[in-house]
């Protein structure tokens, strides 16, 4: 391997240490559990939507409404429990019906509509956006509101739903797992191994490079597309109900970072070891990428916005990893 | 002829990593002269090719254009200098949502001296003179894009014509024009030979070269291996040249089967089509032959459930066969390799093992994971069985020449055993030793299935196939067993005439 090869492969991974090395000494108190918990708690949400959406790039298309996705998700939580005073079983099937919905109809928009995948995912998000706001007139869900015809909402989250958001389980130090860093890792691991080693996910990536060939070779490929849109949604609900977990109330103004960040992880894990091609493993260290990065940031008191500003430098240089250096890109 | 070359290389090398890829190459061309360049794939020319037109540098050596030095550094300046070069892949020569006026006159577009202001006038009236100066009747109005493959090739052609170079190379012309697109586009190169210009001609087909050529230059791993200019051309001198031993027609022994495989009965590909009645026959290897566009493709499709046929019933080993997906087909146990593998076949992103394993990742797994070492031992099986050249199971697609890549295709249908094994145009831009590499694994393991071979070209029927059918209109016209063929019928049946004589 030519010196070349090995920046392509492994720059990443080594800006990475790099990056702990760098905030390990300018930042107090950057190396320790408690701060290393909260990098993946403040990842778990992006982390678990940037899993989805690898799921779309896998099969060469893009999920626009993910972020619209969990939010809606989490604005339904809150209705079913708060507004129809409903257990915490129907508030997560509900979610979890709405991304699937969502995904089946983004699938069938692009598959059986050809609405390009950017603009049908890009209309599902507009879309969404509004919807999720006509049940309350545009307001946030909280227990005590007032209803648009003049009732109080008298439900409340329930307990088991706020510990998918508070709850910390023990390891090692006494309550330092958040749930929602576990659901990440449990989710990580499921998907990248449904990519790498079963026949579905072989046969996602055949579809990506070339579908026509994987049509030929006995695919369903329309099947499989949206398949991965529906995979994407149900990851996006899921997002959403841990996002509910952990503000306990359905906030319209929250979740507007989603998006962004959770595209920039999956984008970054191109250029992760050199794949050159979207991945979960790349995908889960991107996400953490982004997480060190801002609450190293955070912690040397960056002001807030410079921060979507450093995370754009760090997908463009990602993009530039992938596609420039390695010569590959997607053909 | 016999004049002073207009174009000179010599002595041109070029290395990709530490793989010479072109060894000391020399080259003449004259003005007036159609120069064939033949070369079994890997052999180098579309390495050269792409130092003459400046999309590669090169490691040694020199190149002269009437008499000046001429290196360039980018297409733009090979252009300029008066190279001009109409690459293989005929959608890189046109832009296809633009009209053919648009085209004609791209280049003017932009430059020194171009206009600021898109003036349609304007270009649609040096459209017309380039045009006109190379006899092309395209309406100038049509968008590219509704144009048909020969077509687009002669706005490509006419386009690079409009710089009035001095040199032409023309990169496999013809390798997806039927015979009489094929025709129309000789026709403008005899033009363009007596206006004076220099063209190289690379190229496989023989019926091609035999048409074109004034002298043929042979290429063998990055070296010139013989020069012909003495008429008459010895074309077969040119050929083993190029592939460095003695090439014969092997006489195919023509085997007979009793044991029908696949039946198909009335059927009807197209409305107006007369049906098709055929039956094939264990170990038995049958060509269907026939010009570009006579539903050859068609029925390869209706074959392998791609599309329903519009009357008639196929049975396979005795049981009615009707596809409804390319799935149901392959668990029938009929496997298609497609026609233009880039197209249709090769994944890309995927490895030669991954390629190789594509269509049966059901049988390689269990619970649905696939089992890697069974996949890895397949590949390798594979890849010795057909002789693909490569370092390993796990190169990437791109790294092998066209025939290896051909070869991984034909590989991967014959990981496992078919009933019908169907194969279209599978020699398509494939050298002539890979071709035979494929033709004798396929007559080698026929037993056990029936074969059955789309192709446009002859001497592919006549090389591997037990039996011969015809194509003409969406139908079966004709039947050869390959001994002692009558080629005189064949050829009429092919051209369409003497309908009375289907089968």
């Amino acid at each position: 391997m030519t010196l070349r090869d090995y920046a392509i492969r492994y720059g990443f991974i080594v800006l990475l240490f790099g990056l702990i090395a760098y905030f390990a000494i300018a930042a107090d108190g950057f190396v320790s559990p408690q701060s290393a918990v909260f990098i993946f708690q403040s990842v778990a949400i992006t982390g678990v939507l940037a899993l989805g959406v690898t799921a779309t790039l896998v099969v060469g298309g893009f999920d626009l409404s993910i972020g619209s996705v969990a939010t809606s998700a989490m604005m339904a939580a809150a209705y079913v429990m708060v507004v129809l005073e409903q257990n915490v079983v129907v508030a997560v099937v509900v979610c979890l019906l709405i991304g699937a919905i969502v995904g089946l109809i983004n699938g069938w928009l692009i598959v059986y509509m050809r609405v390009p995948d950017l603009l049908a995912t890009l209309g599902m998000m507009f879309l969404l956006v509004g919807l999720q706001r006509i049940p309350t007139e545009g307001r946030s869900i909280a227990t005590g509101m007032t209803m648009p015809d003049g009732s109080v909402a008298n439900g409340k989250f329930a307990d088991a739903f706020l510990a998918l958001g508070r709850h910390r389980f023990d390891f090692f130090i006494p309550n330092l797992i958040p749930v929602s860093v576990v659901v990440l890792i449990v989710l990580a691991v499921l998907i990248w191994f449904f990519l790498e080693y079963t026949r579905f996910g072989r046969m996602m990536y055949a579809v990506g490079s070339n579908e026509r060939a994987a049509e030929l070779a006995g695919a369903p490929v329309k099947a499989y597309k949206i398949w991965a849109y529906v995979i994407s949604g149900v990851f996006a609900s899921i997002g959403g109900i841990l996002l509910a977990a952990r503000l306990g109330r359905g906030d319209i103004a929250s979740g507007n970072n989603l998006l962004l960040d959770a595209v920039a992880a999956a984008l970054i894990g191109y250029a992760v070891l050199g794949a050159a091609k979207p991945n979960a493993f790349g995908t889960a260290v991107g996400a953490l990428f982004v997480g060190i990065l801002l609450q190293g940031l955070t912690m040397m008191n960056a002001p807030y916005y410079t921060q979507d500003f450093v995370k754009g430098v760090v997908l463009v240089v990602a993009l530039v990893f992938t596609f420039a250096l390695s010569g590959r890109g997607r053909r | 002829m016999g004049n002073d070359a207009v174009f000179r290389v010599d002595g041109l090398r070029k290395s990709f990593g530490h793989i010479e890829v072109l060894g000391g190459v020399s080259l003449e061309l004259h003005a007036g002269e159609i120069t064939v360049l033949m070369g079994a794939n890997g052999a180098g020319k579309s390495t050269l090719v792409k130092i003459i037109s400046g999309v590669y540098d090169h490691a040694g050596g020199t190149m002269s254009l009437a008499g000046h030095d001429f290196a360039p550094n980018t297409p733009a300046e090979a252009i300029r200098a008066g190279v001009v070069t109409v690459h293989q892949n005929i959608n890189d020569g046109v832009v296809a949502d633009l009209d053919v006026a648009t085209n004609l006159t791209l280049d003017r577009l932009s430059g020194k001296g171009a206009s600021l202001l898109f003036k349609p006038g304007r270009v649609r009236r040096e459209a017309r003179a380039v045009a006109d100066r190379m006899g092309l009747a395209i309406d100038l109005r049509a968008r590219v894009s509704d144009l048909s493959l020969a077509d687009r090739q002669m706005v490509a052609i006419a386009r690079a014509m409009a710089h009035q170079p001095k040199v032409l190379i023309l990169d496999e012309p013809t390798s997806s024009l039927s015979s009489a697109e094929a025709d129309r586009l000789f026709s403008l190169l005899d033009r363009l030979r007596e206006q004076g210009v220099a063209i190289l001609y690379i190229s496989h087909r023989m019926s091609d070269i035999r048409r074109l050529a004034d002298r043929i230059v042979s290429m063998r791993d990055g070296v010139i291996s013989g020069v012909f200019d003495t008429k008459p051309l010895d074309y077969e001198g040119a050929v083993n040249a190029m592939l460095g031993r003695k090439i014969h027609l092997d006489r195919i022994e023509a085997r007979n089967s009793a044991k029908p495989i696949l039946t198909i009965e009335g059927l009807r590909i197209a409305p107006s089509a007369r049906p098709i009645s055929l039956t094939l026959g264990d170990g038995e290897v049958v060509a269907v032959t026939g010009l570009v566009g006579v539903g050859k493709t068609a029925l390869a499709e209706t074959l392998f459930g791609l599309r329903k046929p519009l009357a008639g019933t196929m049975a396979l080993n005795g049981k009615p066969y009707a596809p409804a997906s390319t799935g149901e087909a392959i668990a029938a146990g009929v496997f298609l390799v497609a026609k233009d593998r880039g197209e249709n076949g090769i994944v890309g992103g995927f490895n030669i093992q991954e390629n190789i394993s594509l269509p049966f990742h059901k049988r390689m797994s269990r619970f649905a994971v696939l089992k890697r070492g069974l996949e890895r031992a397949t590949a390798r099986r594979q890849i010795e069985d057909l002789g693909i050249v490569c370092r390993s199971e796990k190169d990437e697609m791109t790294t092998l020449s066209g025939g290896n890549q051909q070869k991984v295709m034909v590989a991967r249908w014959m990981a496992q055993d078919a009933r019908l094994f169907i194969l279209d145009e599978p020699f398509q831009g494939v050298d002539i030793s890979a071709r035979r590499d494929i033709a004798a694994k396929l007559r080698a393991s026929a037993n056990g299935r029936a074969t059955l071979l789309f192709v446009t070209e002859l001497d592919e029927a006549l090389e591997t196939a037990d039996r011969i059918l015809v194509m003409s209109e969406q139908t079966i016209v004709g039947e050869h067993r390959n001994a002692d063929v009558d080629l005189d019928r064949l050829l009429a049946e092919v051209a369409g005439g003497q309908l009375h004589s289907a089968a």
